[in-house]
C-alpha cells in the first residue's frame, strides 16, 4: 500500500478535477474499504422486511456478509453472518425465516436470533477444553453498531464514531421526507428487490444521480419516444397515463435543469430540489392531500408536499428518493463492479392510487427493463473502460466551479442546476474519509 | 388514469395440475406456428409486427417473482399495454439510444407447447410453452431461459395475443444486462 500515502492521496483531489486512478485502481478500492465502508453507516433494510422474530435479510456491509434478523425481543439484529464454531456462512438464502434459532448446516450450532449461543450438540465434548459453549466466544459476533431511524435500520463496521442522526446530518430529510408523506407517518416495504449488477466503480452511480446535466443527452431516445407517444395517447384518448412522464420528462431542455438546485453538505451528502412538479392536482392526489391535511393540519401538510426534493444523497451508499418512496442502495464488490439494490415502499395510510403511480417509477424506471437506467448502465462501464485507459490522468469537475454559494457550516447551494458541485463535494468527503487521522 | 389496463390474472405454469386439452392436431400446429412466427420477428427485430400480435388491450408481462398472479399493482419487469410497447419500440429505433447502438442479436427457441384450454366457441386458446434465448451483445454471450404462458384470441386474422406472461428462470437474478426489448 505503499504506492498511497497521504500526500498521494490528498493530491488525487483537486477542487475542480480528480485523478482517474480513484476510479480506475484497485489499491484504491482497497482503502475505500478500509477508510470509508468501514466506518461510515450502511444502510442494511427496513424493519418491515423482519416482521417477526426470526425473519432475516442477508446484506452486505463493506466486504462483510451480514444478517438482519428479528429478535425475540422484537428488535432488529445485524449479526456477521459467520458461525463462531468453523466459520460457515451461517445463512445462504437472500432472505427467509428462521423457525427456533439460527442453525448452522455443518455442525448444528444454534443461536438465539440475537446470535447468542443456544445449544452446541453434544456439548461434553468441550468439558476440560478452552471454550465455554456459554461463552461469548461461542455467539455470532454482532455488527460493533446498529441503529435505526423512522424504519430504516443501519449499521457501523465501527466501534465508535458518530451516532447515526450526527453522521446522517441534514441528510436525514430523506426519511422525514419519506415517513411524512404517509398519512400514518411511516412506510412499509415492498418485498421486491431490483438488483442491477455495474461493470464500473460505485463513484459512477452516486455522481450519475445529481448529474443534472446528463439527463437529457444520455436519456434523450427514450424522452423522445415517450413523449410522441404520450401526444398520441393524449389526442386519441383525451389523456395519457401520469406516469408517462416518468420518461417523457427528459425531453425538457436543458435549460430547465440549470433552474434546479443541488444543496450539498459535509461528509458528502446531497439533495436535489425541483426535478419534477411533484403535486398534481388530479383528483387521485387532491384526494390523497385531503386525508393528508386530516391528519396533519393544511399549513403542515403544505409544507410537507412543497419540500421538492427528487433525490438525497447519504454519501457513500445510499440514494433515496422521498416523492417516489424508493431506495437505492450502493454496494461495492471491486473497484470495477458494484451492485445497487433498489426498493420501493408503500406509503402507510395513503390510498392505492397513490402507490400505484410510484409503482409505475419503479417498473419503468427502475426494474431490469428499464429504459432509463440501461443507457445510464452503459456509460458508467463505458466511463470505467475510459478511466482505465492512459488518454488522460484527470476528470474535469469544472462546471461552474467557484460560482456556486457557500453558506455557513461548509453547505454549497448551487445557483445553476447543471453545476458540477455535488460531484466536488463527494471528493472533498473522500479525501477527508481517505486521509481522516492524518 | 392507469397505465396499463390490467387483463385477468394468469398464473406461473404448473406441471402438475395442468394438463394438455383434447385438441385437434390442426390447433395445435396452428398454435405452434403463431409462436414460432413470434420468436422469428422478435430475432428478426420487426418490432411492430411483432406489437401486431397483441390484441388491441393486449398485455406483455414478466411478473418480478413466480408466485405472482398480476402485474396489477405488484412489481414486475414489463407490465406492456400496446402503448409502452411502441415507447419501448421507437426508443430502440432512435438513433441516440446509445446503449442499443452496439451490434446485437437474439435466438429464441420455443419448445414443449402444450394447448391448456381450448374454448370450441371463441375458438380462444391457453398454451403454455418453454424457451432457450441466447443474446449476443457486445462481444458478450447471456443466456435467459423460461416459460410462456399465451392467453390468444381469435379473430378474422388469426391468433392475437391478450395476454402473455414470461416467467424468466433468472429473472430473480442480479440484472447487469438489463432487458431492452422483450424476451
Amino acid at each position: 500500500m505503499a504506492r498511497y500515502g497521504i500526500n498521494e492521496l490528498r493530491g488525487m483531489v483537486e477542487p475542480d478535477r480528480v485523478h482517474r486512478a480513484t476510479y480506475s485502481d484497485p489499491e484504491i478500492f482497497e482503502l475505500e474499504m478500509e477508510r470509508i465502508f468501514n466506518r461510515v453507516w450502511t444502510y442494511v433494510g427496513h424493519e418491515s422486511q423482519v416482521k417477526k422474530p426470526g425473519d432475516y435479510w442477508t446484506v452486505t456491509i463493506g466486504r462483510q456478509p451480514m444478517i438482519m434478523i428479528r429478535g425475540e425481543d422484537g428488535k432488529v439484529h445485524v449479526l456477521y453472518n459467520r458461525c463462531p464454531h468453523r466459520g460457515n456462512l451461517l445463512i445462504g438464502e437472500r432472505s427467509g425465516s428462521a423457525e427456533k434459532s439460527i442453525i448452522c448446516s455443518y455442525h448444528a450450532w444454534q443461536f438465539n436470533f440475537d446470535g447468542s449461543p443456544k445449544a452446541i450438540p453434544i456439548s461434553k465434548g468441550y468439558e476440560n477444553t478452552n471454550l465455554d459453549p456459554t461463552s461469548r466466544a461461542c455467539a455470532i459476533k454482532p455488527a460493533p453498531r446498529t441503529a435505526s431511524y423512522r424504519g430504516f435500520v443501519f449499521a457501523s463496521l465501527a466501534d465508535s464514531g458518530p451516532s447515526l442522526l450526527d453522521w446522517l446530518g441534514a441528510s436525514k430529510i430523506a426519511f422525514d421526507q419519506m415517513c411524512d408523506r404517509a398519512p400514518d407517518g411511516e412506510v412499509e416495504i415492498v418485498p421486491t428487490c431490483f438488483r442491477v449488477l455495474q461493470r464500473s466503480n460505485w463513484k459512477f452511480f452516486l455522481e450519475n444521480q445529481l448529474d443534472v446535466a446528463h439527463a437529457v443527452v444520455t436519456h434523450e431516445s427514450t424522452g423522445r419516444a415517450a413523449t410522441e407517444v404520450e401526444e398520441e395517447v393524449r389526442t386519441r384518448q383525451g389523456s395519457a397515463p401520469i406516469d408517462y412522464h416518468f420518461l417523457s420528462g427528459f425531453t425538457m431542455p436543458l435549460s430547465a435543469f440549470d433552474k434546479m438546485t443541488t444543496v450539498n453538505y459535509p461528509a458528502g451528502h446531497s439533495v436535489l430540489e425541483g426535478y419534477m412538479s411533484l403535486r398534481p392536482q388530479d383528483p387521485i392526489s387532491l384526494n390523497y392531500e385531503a386525508i393528508m391535511k386530516q391528519k396533519y393540519g393544511e399549513a403542515r401538510t403544505n409544507q410537507i408536499l412543497d419540500t421538492n426534493i427528487h433525490h438525497v444523497i447519504c454519501y457513500p451508499g445510499l440514494s433515496v428518493q422521498p416523492p417516489l418512496q424508493q431506495l437505492r442502495a450502493i454496494r461495492p464488490l471491486a473497484h470495477d463492479q458494484t451492485l445497487t439494490e433498489l426498493w420501493h415502499f408503500r406509503l402507510k395510510g395513503a390510498p392505492e392510487p397513490i402507490y400505484r403511480r410510484a409503482l409505475g417509477y419503479f417498473n419503468l424506471v427502475n426494474s431490469p427493463s428499464t429504459m432509463v437506467n440501461a443507457d445510464d448502465l452503459w456509460n458508467f462501464r463505458k466511463q470505467h473502460e475510459g478511466l482505465s485507459s492512459e488518454g488522460g490522468e484527470w476528470v474535469s469537475l469544472h462546471r461552474y466551479a467557484g460560482q456556486d454559494a457557500e453558506e455557513a457550516n461548509g453547505v454549497v447551494r448551487t445557483r445553476i442546476g447543471t453545476s458540477e458541485a455535488p460531484l466536488r463535494n463527494y471528493f472533498k468527503a473522500w479525501a477527508e474519509y481517505m486521509t481522516a487521522g492524518n | 388514469m392507469l397505465t396499463v389496463t390490467a387483463p385477468a390474472p394468469l398464473t406461473a405454469p404448473n406441471p402438475a395440475s395442468a394438463r394438455a386439452a383434447a385438441v385437434p392436431p390442426e390447433l395445435q400446429r396452428e398454435v405452434e406456428q403463431f409462436l414460432y412466427r413470434q420468436a422469428e420477428l422478435l430475432d428478426g427485430k420487426a418490432w411492430q409486427d411483432y406489437i401486431d400480435l397483441f390484441a388491441t388491450e393486449g398485455v406483455y408481462w414478466m411478473p418480478a417473482h413466480p408466485h405472482q398472479t398480476t402485474g396489477d399493482g405488484e412489481p414486475s419487469i414489463f407490465f406492456e399495454d400496446r402503448n409502452l410497447m411502441t415507447i419501448r419500440m421507437r426508443r430502440i429505433l432512435h438513433p441516440r439510444a446509445w446503449s442499443q447502438k452496439t451490434q446485437w442479436g437474439t435466438s429464441h427457441v420455443v419448445s414443449n407447447v402444450v394447448i391448456e384450454q381450448h374454448d370450441a366457441k371463441s375458438g380462444s386458446v391457453v398454451c403454455r410453452s418453454r424457451f432457450h434465448m441466447l443474446e449476443f451483445r457486445r462481444d458478450q454471450s447471456r443466456h435467459f431461459a423460461g416459460s410462456y404462458i399465451h392467453r390468444l384470441l381469435k379473430g378474422a386474422g388469426g391468433f392475437r395475443i391478450a395476454l402473455q406472461r414470461v416467467d424468466m428462470v433468472n429473472g430473480e437474478g442480479m440484472y447487469e444486462y438489463v432487458l431492452q426489448a422483450w424476451v
